[in-house]
């Protein structure tokens, strides 16, 4: 660690880990509940227990990228942060904001929490993923705004590098979508047309700047290699991915009551959202190939290879089994759309956060890497984590392809029934939830690994001077 | 990535592909949204629709169902419902759906539960003209068949 202010990250990557637990906790309910159908009802019912695991993920990982953003803007920009303060600040006002959201779902049924926060006023409410309270939603934006502010600054007066102007755009779009968020008209297409300008834009536009640019950073520091083959890596990656991914939103509009011409300008488009993501992949690989130096944390440059493989195989290959439009149109809404999400958002930003805070965390508690038992443990997590998911992927892709081939593709009158399809397919959610158990270890592997004793190992001369030299 | 491919040239195709392609899917939203009211027979979406919208939203129904495909998919899909539960026809629709919601949670073990909601007649006659709103807007033959 470099500058001082760096540290604020700390606390950033701490909580983002405590959601990403709760998130877990949450899933396995999930998971239990599909396959024992009044599991915890009418305590925790399935669209509360959703809400609050898809609503932790997303703080989580923007909890992580403020955490990524607040670590390696500094050492980018060769300056201290402008208000280490504010950021921490604005820490305990995303925290709290996003604890009493959450302790708001679990303690009230939904109708009463947007009675209680005022919902009729600006309604913005029960739409997927954006079920938070209005209010909370302002305090997103007014967080987001004192964070850009903080880093902006930072970036504006200190060193201007590729990775940090990328990462800016991505974080400047991060928010400037949001705004969509407070726009909900009643015309229900016209909803979810925009609706898709905070989600689609987000996952498949901005946040894969942000992907990239935390990447881009890790393997600097890790393999030493050339700054500007990095930046040009940086650039086709991020060209790619906006030139597929903005008209690629037309994958979206297929069947919501957008024209037809979305049929085939999103199908061309979102075909080839899988090439920044292959890109990206040949990237981290490569330049692990080209490494000048031997980092002593393997356990960073194993997240990020992992992120890019896992990405590519999540968004890439498993976003285009379903998103031509002739075979979405038997595949939407199923659990192969599931089986992708789950996937992509693991191995792109859940294994992003997870490479970054590898990198970050032991260099924040003063060492240049953790010991060898320490990260034997950590690369155990990941391997278990990421078989975890798979698994998990493989068998929502094989409820999906079942679930299509009892309820959707038969002609009415012949087609099972949603209900009557979903009992067929409990051994495919049976064996999920077990996959889900087996994450679930790999999640408290990686925990432990924080906690292995360092005593005996003092980091190497090697990486002494590598540090230095970084 | 060859020498002759610089650093310079990347960062052009990206910020001239970007520019482009960001203009581009502004002029195709002005067209969507422009089409859109036909598409969604926006002249029959009424004050009821309007509220059934909000009914819709306040009690999280998403996070189970999913609603022209999209939302959770732990429940039936809702966009045709009306054709499915109501055979297309408006009253008997309604009798439908409000026997439905008083009905839950359905004392069923191990079946998934719906949670009671408690919503007043009012409410559930919204719903049902949002629902029945719905199932009209020209969604290019989606759901392939009854259903969902």
């Amino acid at each position: 660690m470099k500058y001082k202010s760096q540290a604020v990250a700390k606390p950033y990557f701490v909580f983002a880990l405590i959601l990403f637990v709760g998130q877990i906790v949450f899933g396995l309910i999930l998971g239990t509940q599909y396959v024992i159908g009044d599991f915890l009802f009418p305590a925790i019912p399935f669209n509360v227990a959703r809400m609050v695991h898809t609503n932790l993920l997303i703080v989580w990982l923007l909890f992580g990228f403020m955490g990524a953003t607040y670590y390696l803007v500094p050492e980018e920009s060769q300056r201290e942060l402008h208000s280490p303060l504010l950021a921490w600040v604005l820490f305990w006002v995303f925290a709290a904001a996003g604890t009493l959201t959450i302790i708001g779902y679990l303690a009230v049924p939904y109708a009463k929490l947007a009675e209680i926060t005022g919902n009729h006023l600006l309604p913005t409410m029960g739409r997927e993923f954006l079920e938070q309270p209005t209010i909370t939603k302002i305090g997103i934006v007014v967080v987001a705004l004192g964070f850009l502010y903080n880093v902006g600054l930072t970036v504006l007066k200190g060193r201007k590098t590729v990775v940090n102007i990328v990462l800016m755009t991505g974080l400047v779009g991060l928010a400037v979508f949001f705004l969509f968020a407070f726009y909900n008209p009643s015309a229900l297409t016209l909803d979810k047309y925009f609706w898709w300008w905070v989600v689609h834009l987000w996952v498949e536009g901005v946040w894969e700047l942000i992907l990239a640019s935390i990447l881009a950073f890790v393997l600097i520091k890790t393999t030493g290699v050339d700054r500007e083959v990095i930046e040009k890596w940086l650039y086709v990656i991020i060209a790619m991915a906006l030139i597929s991914g903005i008209i690629g939103t037309g994958h979206h509009y297929f069947y919501i009551g957008a024209p037809e011409y979305w049929l085939w300008l999103g199908s061309v488009f979102s075909a080839l959202e899988p090439l920044p993501f292959f890109m990206m992949m040949l990237f981290a690989i490569n330049m692990v190939r080209r490494r000048r130096r031997n980092h002593p944390n393997r356990a960073a440059t194993t997240w990020a290879i992992g992120c890019a493989v896992m990405a590519f195989l999540g968004a890439g290959v498993w976003g285009f089994l379903h998103t031509l439009a002739p075979v979405n149109y038997y595949t939407h809404g199923s659990q192969l759309t599931a089986a992708h999400g789950h996937l992509a958002f693991f191995g792109a930003y859940a294994m992003i956060v997870m490479a970054i805070i590898s990198y970050a965390m032991p260099l924040m508690r003063g060492r240049v890497a953790n010991n060898a038992q320490a990260q034997k443990l950590e690369i155990a997590s990941c391997w278990l984590m990421s078989i975890g998911m798979l698994l998990i992927t493989l068998f929502l892709t094989g409820a999906g392809v079942h679930q299509v081939m009892l309820q959707r593709w038969p002609e009415s009158g012949e087609a099972l029934a949603f209900m009557a399809t979903h009992d067929a397919l409990a051994g495919w959610f049976w064996a999920r939830l077990a996959a889900g158990g087996l994450f679930t270890l790999g999640l408290i592997a990686y925990l432990v690994s924080f906690f292995v004793p360092q005593r005996e190992v003092a980091p190497t001369e090697d990486a002494e001077a590598q540090t230095a030299a970084a | 990535m060859s020498e002759r491919f610089t650093k310079s040239m990347a960062r052009n195709i990206y910020y001239g592909g970007s520019a482009f392609f960001i203009l581009l899917f502004l002029g195709l939203t002005f067209d969507t949204v422009t089409a859109l009211p036909e598409r969604d027979n926006r002249d029959q979406l009424t004050e009821e629709v309007a509220r059934g919208k909000e009914v819709w939203e306040v009690n999280n129904c998403v996070g189970c169902h999913s609603l022209m495909g999209e939302g959770a998919y732990f429940a039936p899909e809702l966009a045709n419902v009306f054709d499915r539960r109501g055979g297309a026809d408006e009253a008997t629709f309604k009798t439908y759906l409000k026997g439905w919601m008083m009905a839950q949670p359905i004392p069923a073990p191990g079946r998934r539960k719906m949670p009671q909601f408690h919503l007043t007649d009012q409410e559930i006659n919204d719903l049902a003209e949002f629902l029945i709103w719905t199932s009209r807007i020209d969604d290019n033959n989606w759901p392939p068949n009854i259903e969902g």
